[in-house]
């Protein structure tokens, strides 16, 4: 059962993924992005991380791809990318995403562990979660903390209107 | 037709899903993020592929953090997330500045500093 979840949201993922990236049309492509995000989401429940598939959900499916769609539709973007991408670079490009794939493969199978290992139990509930936030790990949380607050005090002032910006 | 009836008769392999399986899938997303961000033109999409290529990267360390038994991967994967989002937050501003200065979102339009 755990085997054919896991390739069924492993299909999901990489082909919803390869949809962003193949489809002409921005809106679909956000929606695919979406639907990439949930077999993520999904993956990480498999992965017995059941906070980060809950975060993975609110932060990314919730707020990133509302975001993404909100500034679409404010852009009022039709379906562009009517031109051929470029197809030198298009081949090149193909040509280190294959290498990139093929350095990474070929380093797992020199030295990663391929026989399956015994997996330890119980990963990461979500008491000791808070626990090492707190504790632990407290600095880098009020850094993010501050980060956060800095971050929408610069979008504040990105999006404010510029005084030279000239009337459409 | 008797192909599909030996595949049927014969015995589940036991694959049992392992680390490398995870790193094959994280690896592959981020290729196709990769791709993403070089082939296509419009800014926006060129972004999705860049939430691609960090969604890959968790995944990875979601996997490595679980298969070695500890949490750390786990919350380093909660800031990540956190960061990221302000990082949307920011780099889409920045894409709504650019379009309000130059009406449009193709990279090839915005080629000032080119040459």
């Amino acid at each position: 059962m755990g085997e054919f979840l896991f390739y069924l949201f492993a299909a999901l993922t990489v082909m919803a993924a390869a949809a962003v990236v193949l489809n002409r049309n921005v809106v679909n492509a956000a929606m695919c992005l979406l639907l990439s995000f949930v077999g993520m989401a999904a993956l990480f429940v498999l992965l017995e991380a059941y906070f980060l598939a809950l975060l993975q959900v609110l932060v990314y499916a919730g707020a990133v791809v509302v975001l993404f769609l909100f500034i679409i539709m404010l852009f009022d973007v039709q379906g562009t990318d009517a031109r051929r991408s470029y197809p030198r670079l298009g081949f090149a490009a193909g040509l280190v995403a294959v290498a990139l794939l093929a350095i990474g493969v070929g380093s797992l199978v020199r030295h990663g562990r391929f026989e399956a290992v015994a997996v330890p139990a119980g990963a990461a509930p979500l008491k000791s979660f808070g626990d090492q936030l707190l504790t632990t790990y407290l600095l880098p949380m009020e850094v993010t903390g501050f980060l956060l607050l800095i971050a929408m005090l610069g979008v504040t002032v990105l999006s404010r209107k510029l005084d030279r910006e000239e009337p459409r | 037709m008797s192909a599909l009836a030996l595949i049927l008769a014969a015995p589940a392999a036991p694959a049992v899903i392992g680390l490398n399986h995870y790193v094959l899938v994280s690896a592959l997303l981020f290729v196709i993020g990769f791709l993403g961000v070089v082939l296509r033109r419009n800014t926006l999409v060129i972004y999705m592929g860049l939430e691609l290529m960090l969604n890959a990267s968790t995944l990875a360390a979601v996997a490595f953090s679980r298969f070695n038994g500890t949490m750390d991967g786990n919350i380093f994967v909660f800031f990540i997330i956190t960061v990221a989002a302000a990082e949307v937050a920011v780099g889409l501003a920045i894409i709504v500045a650019l379009f309000r200065l130059r009406h449009t979102v193709q990279v090839e339009d915005l080629a000032a500093l080119k040459n």
